[in-house]
Order: structure tokens, then C-alpha cells, then sequence
């Protein structure tokens, strides 16, 4: 990989390289799928590889710069999608042995508009079966590795997703987010990931695991690239009810002044948070004031009831939405039954995991007669209840700073060893997929191990480019020493 | 002590809307198996359902033709079940905030049967079972229903077929539904229990599933009654169950009793968006909404005089209804022209879809023209007979087949001097009409009709011929 190609702002960059003609989409490709080929093998964040469809569009774009027509900014920039974001002709899993086979008739609406786009696609990416899990470990295929340490993971749910931008094997990926499967593993990989607020990317064509929750979001390597990502991608789509588009263009503001900006600190965001990362958002809070922003502090009760809300609508939604994966139309099918009931229930039991399992077991009994007032009900007044918190503490504040993840990346297997421990890692992720807001994270140090850390940057409801504004003046403040390290920390 | 029959209908009507109710796939019926589908109907995975709003619209119709209040907020509900038909394992319906709350039906006799709620939902797909396998075709998937829930509110069978016929007509008249009921676009669960006569605390309730003629539905209602009460009357109880008629042995059988009934586990749709209709809407609706079969059957008896049971044979038929109210326009008297169109006309129509095709080969001007020529006396009731049946064959006018002479008939003076030659030549059927016997002046007015090349008005002859036999004593 070209030296040049790792520095900050790689679309423009590439978007340079490709229209001066100082290297073709196809060569590009090529470079990108030579590092797939050599890193994939030990990272595992592919887990499917689509070569020759890649080289193919880079082709296109080549003849299209030869003619000397102009391209967009994402065109014939080599990416990924998470293999739980439908693809036409591209099989489709999840990760999960249940959609093994499964291959899309149609393109979810964000893969619609980048293909239109001649956007590369070099595969998809790998993730915990259907987005639940924060390692990736609970993927068919095995987890994907961190690229700054393989002794750790790469994250979840979109751990793929990160670890093959980390890896310098896409210039970004789209993942999805239902509790902080992007913001979780950017963290973990030294990367911007970005949870657009609810509705302002249409999830047409993403498999669900909890509708209320899920939003598509790009994983990049820095901010500029994330917001071109994000204004390409949120737009209405009359095919999603719960879409409404997004109001600006945010690329066009990253570099506002945030003199006076409001950062707000709720302390409850820093319980149980390690040493390392509460330092490193020390310092960023210290940059931030030396950028003209104010801090205000103040606290977020409600937050304690964040994790057991959302494991109870997740798992609630999931519980009915995973219900179509039969074995009869599509998918895994049992080999042996006796009639149709028998054969869904053993398709199911050999299909989904373990993790995926436990969550509709967990949705199907508090969605159920005699226990829905007490769990479901009860979850719902207190997801209003959160929402009203963060509007309330956004009168005091434009954006709130916090942890995005309390560690950095977990060792291997220590996901599997306790569920609930796993889950407790969620908990400044998932009050943002609560409330429906839009959140990031952005790299801000490393820990003793020089594994990195996030912070997360939450605005209000359709306050997007306000946060990408806060993390581009961030970001271009601490670069220097940040990304030095955040680059030579990946392996190649 | 007799027995008392109480019950409560579910009735699912298919909507008439041209596409799916959360998709653009046609909702026509029929099709190759799994040709009117795509990757929403099927559920596919990563699909989003989106509602259309003719669905709401329909259904706010249906609602407001049967006295319910409109809910201006509404919302859409996951039922969960598993079953091979129902591609996503839940079908989206509706449960606590139902569109249509609060109406009522009223029937013949005054009363009142109360619809508690009317909901939108999506139909399923259909297993076809063949050669010993079962496959699925999903067309009928995502085709909008409404449903309509009654109060138990019925207390006979009478009043069951009363009600669901009521119910036909008044979805056929606001366009809400074609409900045809052999294309399985009405169906209806009956919740049915027995008890003593003065008793005020209702029976265990059994319910029979998904009919679809109003012949079944009161014959397994029958059978299910009798059932009811011999299981009681031998000392034994009702079992809350779920039962299914089989029409061919007519008898009810259960399929699942209450333990095993299904826990829905129904939460808010979260891909849909809540459903507000803003009263101006409905106002808007109220207005589009077409003279209802009740306000027209009480229009006819009460305005253009028809008998009650004549004029409910003719707004069972919308087409025969409007043909009728068409046909009357200019004549005297509407009732002749009902006549000719239950008598004569209806004889050509041999099945109960004919007669709501009511493919007739005159227009009704045609009908009007000749009733006109009846009343006026320019014809006689008989040539105009057999003029409609020559019509009907050809499809042409009155006028094409009544010539100058028929039309002049048969004048006062000429007929007088006829009649009293027919009671000449028939003495003896004179005599025996004066001896009593009244029937035998037909064989008098025969000879007249004969003779006369039936232009002669048979009534008036009658009139004339017995002031001639009574005036000869």
C-alpha cells in the first residue's frame, strides 16, 4: 500500500489519485484486494470476497476517467459492506448457519445508491450472528481479530467491518448499530464510526434484529471521510416508513467553529470506565477547552435503566423478527424430520447459535401473556423516560462527550464467557439506539497496551453534522499525535 | 325449559384495493401459484412493509357505513404465530388502538347488533395440498382485510344470515369490498354458546373458524347449537375450544382447545409509523360515501311504493338496483317495472352470480318505453310480455316489434260488440259462470284473446263480459 494512500482524508485523497491519473481504480482495487488476500486469512473480517465484481466496476471507472467524465467522490473507492446489509447476487448470511445460501434478490437502499455510484465492493464483512454480540465471535465463520493486536478482537457487532478498514483491507465499510455495533468496534480499531440518528438512513434492505434500534453507519478512518459517507448515504427512501433523510450536508460544516459550543459531561457515562480511558477523555475535554468550547457537567439518572431496556425491546424485537428463518423458503433446512412443525423447530435449534438463541428465548418470554406488563410495558415507558432525560439535558447542552466503549478491545474468547459481563460493556453505547440520537466515536489515546481508545461524541435528534463538527475540529487538533500512532499501530 | 342461542361474528372482508396492503403486488384473485408476490410480500429478509393509505381509507369507509367512530390515532401490531402460510411468522394487524370502534348493524326488525372494533390486517398465503405434498403460494399474501367484530349479540340464526347479508351489501355498496364470498373475499369465525331462556350469564363459548358461504355458516351454527345443548343436557360441560365445520359431513370438530391456544405476544410494529387521520379526512370520507342498501330499501318502499320483500330482492343486486331505479324514471307506476325484473327478467338468470353480473341485453330506457306504452294502454299487458321476452332475445327496442295495429288495440265499441258474440258462442260456459262457477268465464275470455289476436285488454273484457251475462237474466 502506498505510503500516502494511510493519511487522513482518503477519499479526497484517492478521489485525487484516481481523476490525476497517477493510479487507476483497477490498480487501486488490485492493492486492495492483494491486502485481503494476505491479511484476511489471520483478521478474518471478510467473509465473503467479491473480486471479480470489484475489478469489474474498476474497470468502469477507469473507462470512465479515460473518457474524461467526471466521477463523484465515492466513486471506485474500494469498500465493504457487513454481511448483514442485502447485496443482489452477493450471498447474504448474517453470519449465521441459518441464511448459509441465502443470496438477495434486491439491494438494501443504501448498496443501491453507492452501486449507482460505481462504489467497489470488495466483500462482505463479518459480525456477530445477526449483529448481536460485541466481539464478533459469535459469527458462523469465527471472530474477526484487531489489527493493532491479534490477541484482541476487533469488536462487535460490526467487527469485520473495522478490522478490514484497521487493516488496510476497504477505506470503509458500512456496518449497523442497534446498540453500539459501530461505535464499539471503531473504538476498539482506532476508527470513526458513526450512528446516524434513526431514520435518517434508510434500512430498506438491512436484515433486522431490532427494528426500533438498528441504523446502517460508516466505519472510516477519520471524520472528513465519515461525514461524505454519511450525506451520501441518508437520504429519504419511500420504501422505509420509519425513513425521513437527512436535513443537511455535513461536510460542508465539519470545520465550523465550535467556539462556544456546549459539551456536556454526565458523569453516570464514566461508572466503571477503565483508568486509560477516563485519562485519554480527560485530555480530550482539556482540547476541547482550549478550542473555545464550554464543558457542563451534570447527571443522567435515568441512565441506569439504559442496558435492561434495551436488552429487553432488542430481544423483544428480535424474538418476532428472526421468526421467518423456517428452512422453508430460503436458508438452512434440516436434513431430518418428521413434518413441517418438526422441521421448523430442528432448522431453528441447528440453525442460530447459541447468543442468538438465548436473545429470542429472552424476547419471546417478555413479550408473553402474563409477563408483557411486567418486562415489555415496563421497557417501553422507560425508553420515554430516557428520551425525555436526553432532551432535557440537551437544553443545557449542544453535544455530550463520553466513553464509547468502558475498556478497549476485549482478549479473545472473553466475550463467551459471561453473557451478562458482555453485555454490561454496552451500557454508553445503548442509551443513544434508545433515544433514537445520533452518536459517534473517534480515537482519542491509547491504553498501556496501545490498544486504542474512543470517545463518543451524542448530539440531538438530527444534529448529525453538528457532531461530525465537533469530532473534525477535534480530530485536526490532536492528529498529530493520534493518528501518527494510529497508523503505525497497524499491522502491514 | 328451552334453550337460548347466543352469538358473536368475526367477519374478515377482503378489500377492494388494487394492490397489497403493504406492497405494490396486484391483490387480484387467482394468478399462477406465487406470480402477484415480491420480496415484501414474501417477507423477505431486510424487507420493510409500507402501509397504503387506500387500505385506511377503505377501511374508514366500511367504518363509518356501519355507525363506528374513527380513531385519529391509530397504529399497527405484530401478531407473532408460526405457520408455513406466513412467510414473516407474524401477520401485521391491529390490536389495541383498532381504526373503527363502537358501530352497529341494524337489522329488519329494529335491533341493533353492535360492532365492537374494525381493524386492518394482511391476509396470509394458502397451503395447496397435492399429491400427498403441501405447497404454498403466497399471492394471496399481504392482500388488505378488514376485520369486524360483533358484540354477542345474536340471539338466532335468522339473525346471523340477516346480519352477514346486511354486512355484504353495505361493503359491496361503498366499494369497500367485492365480496365474493365463493372467492373466499368474506369470511367469518362465529363465537357460539347456549343458555336457558332468562338466564343472564352467557355459556363457555366455542368458536368455529373461517367460513365463507352464509349457507355453512348457518349450518354449522345448527349443528354446533344442537351440539351444545345435547352435550348440557346430558349432564356434561362446554369445553372452550376452536372447531372447524366440515361441510361435507355437516358437523363442527375441534381442532384446538383452550390450553393449546396460540399466545399472540403482539407488540407495536416498530417498521411502520403510527396512523393519524385528521377529522376533515373522515368528514371527507362520510361524504364520498354512497346511499347505503338500508336507506335505499326504505327509499323504495317508502317513496316508489314497492312491497317490502320486492324491493329487497332488488338492492340485494346492486346492478339490478340501479337498473331498476333507472328503468323507473318517467313511468307511473315503479312497481310494474320491479315486476317485469323479478318475473320475467330474473328467469333468464339462473345462479346468484348472475343475477349480481345482471349482464342484460337492453338498456334501461329500453324497459322504461315499454312500461310506458303498457301504462298509457297503447299495449296490452300481454303483447308488452311478449315483447320484453322478444327484447331480451334481441336486444332491440320495444318499438322494433309492436306494429301501428297492435299499438292501436282494440277499441272500446269493437270490443263490447266482440265480447257479446263470445258470450253468444259460449252459453254454457255463460250459464256456469251465473250457476257460481267463476273460473268458467276464462273459457268467455279465451275466446275474446283469440279472436282478438290477444290486442284485446283482458281485464277490461272480463268487466265487460260479466255485465253482459248478468244483464241476459
Amino acid at each position: 500500500m502506498p505510503e500516502k494512500i494511510k493519511k487522513t482524508g482518503k477519499i479526497k485523497y484517492i478521489n485525487k489519485l484516481l481523476t490525476d491519473k497517477e493510479i487507476s481504480c483497477v490498480e487501486l482495487t488490485q492493492k486492495y484486494i492483494d491486502s485481503i488476500k494476505k491479511e484476511n486469512g489471520i483478521i478474518n473480517a471478510y467473509v465473503n470476497i467479491t473480486e471479480e465484481t470489484a475489478l469489474k466496476t474498476a474497470e468502469t471507472v477507469d473507462e470512465k476517467i479515460q473518457r474524461g467524465e467526471k466521477i463523484s467522490l465515492l466513486e471506485g473507492i474500494p469498500m465493504s459492506l457487513k454481511d448483514n446489509i442485502s447485496t443482489k447476487d452477493v450471498e447474504t448470511t448474517c453470519c449465521s448457519k441459518i441464511l448459509k445460501g441465502y443470496v438477495p434478490v434486491y439491494d438494501a437502499t443504501v448498496w443501491e445508491g453507492l452501486k449507482s455510484q460505481n462504489a467497489v465492493l470488495l466483500g462482505k464483512t463479518n459480525m456477530d450472528e445477526f449483529a448481536m454480540g460485541s466481539s464478533c465471535e459469535t459469527s458462523c465463520f469465527g471472530g474477526s481479530l484487531n489489527p493493532h493486536n491479534t490477541d484482541h478482537v476487533a469488536g462487535g457487532s460490526s467487527g469485520g467491518a473495522a478490522s478490514a478498514v484497521s487493516g488496510n483491507m476497504a477505506v470503509y465499510g458500512l456496518g449497523s448499530d442497534t446498540g453500539g455495533s459501530v461505535r464499539q468496534p471503531a473504538s476498539f480499531c482506532g476508527l470513526v464510526g458513526l450512528k446516524p440518528t434513526y431514520g435518517s438512513v434508510s434500512r430498506y434492505g438491512l436484515i433486522a434484529y431490532a427494528s426500533s434500534l438498528d441504523q446502517i453507519g460508516p466505519i472510516a478512518g477519520n471524520v472528513e471521510d465519515t461525514a461524505i459517507i454519511y450525506d451520501a448515504i441518508s437520504k429519504y427512501d419511500k420504501r422505509d416508513a420509519t425513513s425521513s433523510g437527512s436535513r443537511v450536508k455535513t461536510v460542508d460544516t465539519l470545520n465550523s467553529s465550535i467556539k462556544g459550543m456546549k459539551i456536556g459531561i454526565a458523569e453516570e457515562y464514566f461508572d466503571g470506565a477503565g483508568e486509560d480511558v477516563i485519562a485519554s477523555i480527560k485530555k480530550a475535554i482539556e482540547a476541547y477547552e482550549s478550542l473555545g468550547a464550554e464543558i457542563v457537567q451534570f447527571k443522567l439518572p435515568s441512565l441506569k435503566y439504559a442496558l435492561p431496556v434495551y436488552y429487553i425491546l432488542a430481544c423483544a424485537e428480535a424474538s418476532s423478527n428472526l421468526g421467518r428463518y423456517d428452512g422453508i423458503r430460503y436458508g438452512y433446512r434440516t436434513d431430518n424430520y418428521k413434518d413441517v412443525n418438526d422441521m421448523i423447530s430442528r432448522t431453528r435449534s441447528e440453525g442460530f447459535g447459541k447468543e442468538v438463541q438465548r436473545r429470542i428465548l429472552l424476547g419471546t418470554y417478555v413479550l408473553s401473556a402474563g409477563y408483557y406488563d411486567a418486562y415489555y410495558k415496563k421497557a417501553q415507558k422507560l425508553r420515554g423516560s430516557i428520551v425525555k432525560s436526553f432532551q432535557d439535558a440537551f437544553t443545557e447542552c449542544d453535544v455530550m462527550l463520553t466513553p464509547t466503549v468502558p475498556t478497549t478491545a476485549f482478549e479473545t474468547n472473553y466475550t463467551s464467557k459471561d453473557p451478562i459481563e458482555t453485555y454490561l460493556t454496552d451500557i454508553c453505547t445503548v442509551p443513544v439506539n434508545i433515544a433514537g440520537l445520533p452518536a459517534l466515536s473517534i480515537p482519542c489515546g491509547f491504553d498501556n497496551k496501545g490498544l486504542p481508545i474512543g470517545m463518543q461524541i451524542i448530539g440531538k435528534s438530527f444534529d448529525d453534522a453538528k457532531i461530525l463538527n465537533a469530532a473534525y475540529k477535534y480530530e485536526q487538533y490532536a492528529k498529530d499525535e493520534i493518528y501518527k500512532e494510529l497508523e503505525s499501530g497497524v499491522r502491514i | 325449559m328451552s334453550w337460548e342461542l347466543v352469538a358473536g361474528l368475526e367477519t374478515h372482508v377482503e378489500l377492494s384495493t388494487k394492490t397489497k396492503i403493504f406492497c405494490s403486488c396486484t391483490t387480484e384473485f387467482g394468478g399462477e401459484p406465487n406470480t402477484h408476490c415480491c420480496p415484501v410480500c414474501v417477507g423477505l429478509p431486510g424487507t420493510l412493509p409500507k402501509l397504503n393509505e387506500k387500505v385506511v381509507e377503505y377501511a374508514v369507509k366500511a367504518g363509518l357505513a356501519t355507525n363506528c367512530s374513527i380513531r385519529n390515532i391509530s397504529k399497527m401490531d405484530r401478531k407473532n404465530y408460526v405457520y408455513p402460510d406466513l412467510p414473516k411468522a407474524y401477520q401485521i394487524s391491529q390490536y389495541d388502538k383498532p381504526l373503527c370502534e363502537g358501530g352497529y348493524v341494524e337489522l329488519n326488525s329494529g335491533k341493533k347488533i353492535n360492532i365492537n372494533r374494525i381493524h386492518i390486517e394482511e391476509d396470509a398465503g394458502k397451503l395447496v395440498h397435492q399429491r400427498g405434498d403441501i405447497y404454498i403460494d403466497y399471492n394471496r399474501g399481504g392482500v388488505p382485510l378488514i376485520e369486524i367484530v360483533t358484540e354477542p349479540d345474536f340471539r338466532s340464526m335468522d339473525e346471523v344470515v340477516e346480519y352477514v347479508e346486511k354486512l355484504r351489501l353495505i361493503m359491496k355498496y361503498t366499494g369497500v369490498s367485492d365480496v365474493k364470498m365463493q372467492e373466499g373475499s368474506l369470511r367469518c369465525d362465529v363465537n357460539i354458546s347456549v343458555r336457558k331462556q332468562g338466564e343472564k350469564k352467557y355459556g363457555t363459548r366455542t368458536e368455529i373458524k373461517n367460513m365463507n358461504s352464509i349457507n355453512f355458516i348457518a349450518k354449522a351454527m345448527e349443528y354446533e347449537f344442537r351440539r351444545q345443548i345435547d352435550v348440557l343436557e346430558s349432564g356434561g360441560e362446554i369445553e372452550q375450544e376452536t372447531r372447524r365445520y366440515d361441510s361435507g359431513l355437516n358437523i363442527t370438530e375441534s381442532m384446538r382447545g383452550k390450553e393449546d391456544a396460540d399466545d399472540y405476544r403482539y407488540f407495536r410494529e416498530p417498521d411502520l409509523v403510527t396512523i393519524s387521520i385528521s377529522d376533515e379526512q373522515i368528514d371527507r370520507c362520510k361524504k364520498s360515501l354512497p346511499e347505503l342498501p338500508q336507506q335505499r330499501l326504505k327509499r323504495f318502499v317508502e317513496v316508489l311504493g314497492l312491497p317490502v320483500d320486492d324491493a329487497e330482492l332488488l338492492i340485494k343486486y346492486q346492478k339490478v338496483a340501479d337498473y331498476f331505479e333507472e328503468a323507473s324514471a318517467g313511468v307511473e307506476s315503479p312497481k310494474t317495472v320491479s315486476n317485469y325484473i323479478l318475473s320475467q327478467i330474473f328467469r333468464r338468470f339462473s345462479t346468484e352470480s348472475e343475477k349480481e353480473e345482471f349482464n342484460i341485453s337492453i338498456p334501461p330506457e329500453y324497459l322504461s318505453v315499454l312500461v310506458i306504452l303498457a301504462e298509457k294502454k297503447k299495449i296490452t299487458s300481454q303483447v308488452a310480455r311478449n315483447t320484453l321476452e322478444k327484447m331480451l332475445d334481441e336486444g332491440k327496442t320495444a318499438l322494433s316489434f309492436i306494429s301501428e295495429e297492435d299499438m292501436q288495440g282494440v277499441d272500446e265499441d269493437d270490443l263490447r260488440r266482440l265480447c257479446q258474440e263470445a258470450v253468444d258462442a259460449n252459453e254454457k260456459a255463460a250459464a256456469e259462470y251465473l250457476a257460481g262457477k267463476e273460473k268458467a268465464i276464462g273459457a268467455i275470455i279465451g275466446f275474446i284473446m283469440k279472436y282478438s289476436k290477444g290486442k284485446a285488454d283482458a281485464a277490461l273484457a272480463a268487466q265487460i263480459v260479466k255485465e253482459i251475462i248478468t244483464k241476459e237474466i
